[in-house]
């Protein structure tokens, strides 16, 4: 396995480990969504390894760890990866907060299919704080993105 | 090779055939409950990650009952012997009331009562969904555990099964919103059902009428309706009655018992209705669980509206 490749799948798993730890009360309905996070940045640094059959495979998984239907979170980041890989090219050279207003255009789309299959399943999810999690997910972007960022460069050029 | 663009149709084609493959899951799933195999591999993936992360707290729990002095274990040694004591004077009361109730329903010729046998379960440290009423326990199919199995804690009833995996399980609380509990109020017999809310601290009997014997207090127990859950365990303590004119039923609130937040030790109810292969449910059951109570997950209960 490619070096890098390796390190998105262990940034990737680090990602499902902060989505399923458990949080005190008040952060639950706060927290960002970690593995959306880290795979748009692999699918906009690493577009030919990270595609779309990688996110779906994450999305599955995502759906088991929320106990929701499989396939909800799923069709929300095939579609946030599709996207991020259309435009890749774009992203990369925008300035950290384009990028986070981009991330928090993806966070609010991916939310908003998971709260329409709620919808259609019959799962209540009430108020506006539901959106609150992509609020902060844009907001932390520019760190999660210097983080991966080092992260790939140092392990990819040692290995190289 | 990297070329500079990637291959665009490709790309599109992947995304819309996995768009759609997911449509297809979601539907077989919420409709026909067809993907239990599918969840479960998945699941035995994403159990070493909780495990991990639910390390710490085990470590923190095993660390506390190493640590604990050797005066406070004698305390709580002595202490729990005492009780013990006292709950053996009554299980000896229990045992004779047990005895004489078999009997006399043999003279009644009515069916004997099924006894139920418990598995301990340990609950997970993961967090699932914060909108929705869910925790993950160390015990799955391996440890002979069904689907829709009832959970209990020393207090009260919590919930059942949502998803069976090889190692854990799912549990849906009955506070979830998509929860719906047969039970009868203890006091007069009134048979109602449970609905959860999706609130930690309170639970909605409906389709009460306003002049149904309803009081503050009164307690809750499962009536076996449905038969899912076995009956007479304790569910609920009724805390509010409010009578609206102009509503058709009364707005009625009730506490759970069992306490949902604190417990780490639950215990499953295995009864002998569930130790039958899940497979082969006698159908006349199925047909009679439908008008009777819906204890059952997810979107049977918008029927009943």
């Amino acid at each position: 396995m490619r070096s890098d490749l390796r390190i998105a799948i262990i940034t990737i798993i680090a990602a499902f480990a902060l989505a399923i730890m458990p949080m005190p009360d008040w952060a639950l309905k706060l927290r960002p969504d970690w593995v959306t996070l880290a795979l748009i940045y692999w699918a906009m640094a690493l577009p030919s390894r990270i595609g779309v059959t990688t996110a779906w495979f994450a999305g599955l998984m995502l759906d088991v760890a929320h106990g929701a239907i499989l396939g909800q979170h799923a069709v929300g980041l095939v579609l946030v990866v599709y996207i991020v890989l259309l435009q890749h090219q774009r992203m990369r050279v925008a300035s950290l907060l384009q990028q986070a207003l981009v991330v928090l255009a993806l966070l609010l789309l991916k939310q908003l299919l998971v709260l329409w299959v709620n919808g259609i399943t019959g799962h209540d999810t009430g108020g506006w704080l539901y959106f609150a999690p992509s609020l902060i997910g844009a907001l932390l972007w520019p760190w999660v993105y210097i983080v991966l960022r080092d992260l790939r460069r140092k392990f990819v050029y040692r290995a190289m | 090779m990297q070329t500079l663009f990637l291959q665009g149709p490709s790309v599109t084609l992947r995304m819309i055939l996995l768009v759609i493959l997911s449509v297809v899951l979601m539907t077989l799933d919420h409709r026909w409950n067809h993907l239990q195999a599918v969840r479960s591999t998945l699941s035995n993936l994403l159990y070493p990650l909780q495990y991990t992360i639910d390390l710490p707290i085990r470590f923190y729990y095993w660390a506390d009952e190493t640590l604990t002095s050797h005066n406070k274990l004698l305390l709580e040694n002595r202490e729990l012997k005492a009780q013990q004591l006292e709950n053996r004077v009554q299980l000896q009361k229990l045992d004779i009331l047990e005895k004489e109730n078999e009997r006399l329903r043999l003279l009644l010729s009515a069916t004997p009562k099924t006894h139920e046998k418990v598995l301990i379960a340990e609950i997970i440290g993961v967090d699932v969904d914060p909108y929705r009423q869910l925790f993950v326990i160390n015990k799955g199919r391996l440890h002979g555990v069904t689907a829709g199995q009832p959970i209990i804690d020393a207090h009260g009833v919590m919930g059942q099964t949502l998803y069976v995996n090889a190692y854990s399980s799912t549990v849906m609380l009955i506070t979830d919103a998509s929860h719906a509990l047969p039970v009868q109020i203890d006091r007069t017999g009134l048979r109602a059902i449970l609905f959860g809310t999706g609130q930690k601290d309170y639970l909605d009997l409906r389709h009460i009428p306003h002049n149904a014997d309803v009081k503050v207090g009164d307690l809750l127990i499962t009536s076996g309706l449905g038969g899912r859950f076995p009956p007479n365990y304790p569910v609920a303590i009724i805390t509010s009655v409010e009578r609206v004119a102009g509503e058709p039923f009364a707005r009625i609130r009730a506490e759970p018992l069992a306490l949902l937040e604190q417990s780490r030790e639950v215990l499953l109810v295995m009864s002998e209705q569930n130790e039958q292969p899940p497979e082969a449910p006698p159908p006349a059951d199925a047909e009679a669980e439908k008008p009777a109570g819906k204890d059952k997950p997810a979107s049977e209960n918008a029927n009943a509206q």
